[in-house]
């Protein structure tokens, strides 16, 4: 498999992506990893003309940390996020996320930004966003702007982001307490039939905050707040699990595919979020 | 559309290729530069065959254009060992018979190198989480696993003596 015939750039700033972005429009893509969209390429499946490598953009990769504050270049990869051991004492979440994405080659190359911007349902970063409550950091011709994760996603491969627009990093708090990403798939390298994230903080046992949100389970991912609300001020016992995880199971809204029928997917989805809960009410 | 220059090294040898923007890293190697170990296996970022070693990273050629490989320090089976000479990862898959049809072998073995560079010494749970990315579709995963643990333990061995 072939893809069709497109002109090569390779800028080395965000401005000389920008500026070539709005020279050509519909007809440019920017790539990164690459692992979503050399496939769909190669099958015919889309028409570029203009592919814009953002490998030569030095600014758009590493990690920081800075005041609590945790802030990661679009085009840091999910292997470099996995070995990043000042990553991991901040968010513990995102290295137990990653492991759970495609497999070895494609993490050395797969990265946060292409994750969360290609805007696809299946895809686990965007609904670990979610639940980290992350912003976005968007430039563009008229500058830069940022978009909360939770207002990113409008439908599938839709979102906030502008065509003229590029994704340069993701920022979100340092964590606390008790994290799980849960997922359940067919096989590795598989997406989601489902999966969850959850966040857990326990103060004198009760819980004071708590965050879950669900992946591969809508055509967006879904923050779950009826979830987080039975959650917080509970003693997250086994009453409250069940109820956390009927409030989460009913905001979903999975399609029938090849993974299952819809009321299938439910019922995985309710096992994962129980599942995600418990381990991080067990870290808590 | 325009030829271009790419410029990498593979396997020790700088090599300067003109080629279209759309050539994929694993036709550019085989057909190009004549270099056929890397298989064509999925042609769709599932079977791992193509693998080769990128900047210190395994990655699947077939899906990275050759024109992202710009400037990078490429190894493929070929620049691992030879036949008068093998590596010892291919030593031992040749003892334990971690080959059947040996489709996948190179692909395999190219990503054992570099999880073993990464970690010298793997469990076998980590070992068969690191080839996860590479299908044997003769399913001969017990004796690839035994021949990448075997390999570990043997280049330890040898670091220590050394």
């Amino acid at each position: 498999m072939v893809p069709g015939a497109f002109n090569y750039h390779r800028p080395d700033s965000v401005d000389g992506v920008v500026s070539l972005l709005g020279e050509w429009g519909d007809d440019a893509r920017v790539i990164a990893g690459g692992h979503s969209l050399i496939p769909v390429m190669k099958q015919r499946l889309t028409d570029i003309s203009h592919l814009i490598d953002l490998a030569g953009v030095d600014v758009l990769k590493g990690i920081s940390i800075d005041g609590g504050t945790v802030t990661i270049g679009a085009m840091t990869t999910q292997h470099e996020l996995i070995t990043s051991d000042t990553l991991h004492g901040a968010a513990p979440i995102i290295r137990e996320a990653s492991l759970q994405i495609a497999d070895p080659q494609v993490r050395y190359v797969g990265t946060i930004g292409g994750n969360v911007a290609n805007g696809d349902p299946a895809n686990d970063m965007p609904g670990l966003m979610q639940t980290l409550d992350a912003t976005y950091h968007l430039a563009g011709p008229n500058g830069v702007r940022t978009v909360a994760a939770r207002e990113f996603y409008e439908a599938a491969y839709f979102t906030a982001r502008e065509d003229d627009e590029i994704l340069t990093a993701v920022s979100f708090s340092a964590t606390s307490g008790g994290y799980a990403y849960e997922k359940q798939k067919r096989k590795i390298g598989d997406y989601a039939t489902a999966a969850a994230g959850v966040l857990l903080t326990m103060d004198g046992g009760v819980c004071s905050s708590a965050s879950v949100a669900l992946t591969n389970l809508s055509d967006t991912p879904v923050y779950c707040e009826a979830a987080v609300d039975v959650l917080v001020g509970s003693s997250v016992d086994d009453a409250a699990i069940a109820e956390a995880v009927k409030a989460a199971v009913d905001a979903s809204d999975p399609v029938a595919d090849t993974r299952g029928p819809v009321d299938f997917k439910k019922y995985v989805a309710g096992v994962i979020v129980k599942r995600a809960i418990h381990s991080a009410r067990s870290r808590a | 559309m325009e030829k271009m220059h790419v410029k990498m090294t593979v396997n020790g040898k700088n090599v300067d290729l003109l080629t279209e923007p759309r050539t994929l890293l694993i036709h550019a190697l085989r057909e190009e530069l004549g270099i056929t170990g890397p298989h064509v296996g999925c042609s769709s970022s599932h079977c791992g065959a193509c693998t080769v070693d990128m900047n210190g990273m395994s990655v699947k050629s077939c899906t990275v254009f050759a024109a992202q490989a710009e400037g990078a320090d490429i190894t493929t089976i070929e620049g691992l060992g030879t036949p008068d000479a093998l590596h010892v990862l291919q030593e031992m898959f040749k003892e334990h018979h971690g080959l059947q049809c040996g489709y996948c072998t190179p692909g395999m073995i190219t990503r054992a190198y570099r999880l073993l560079q990464e970690n010298p010494t793997p469990t076998e749970e980590e070992v068969r989480f690191g080839i996860a990315g590479n299908l044997c579709r003769c399913t001969g995963y017990q004796n690839i696993v035994k021949a990448i643990l075997e390999a570990a333990a043997k280049m330890n061995d040898m670091k220590e003596s050394a």
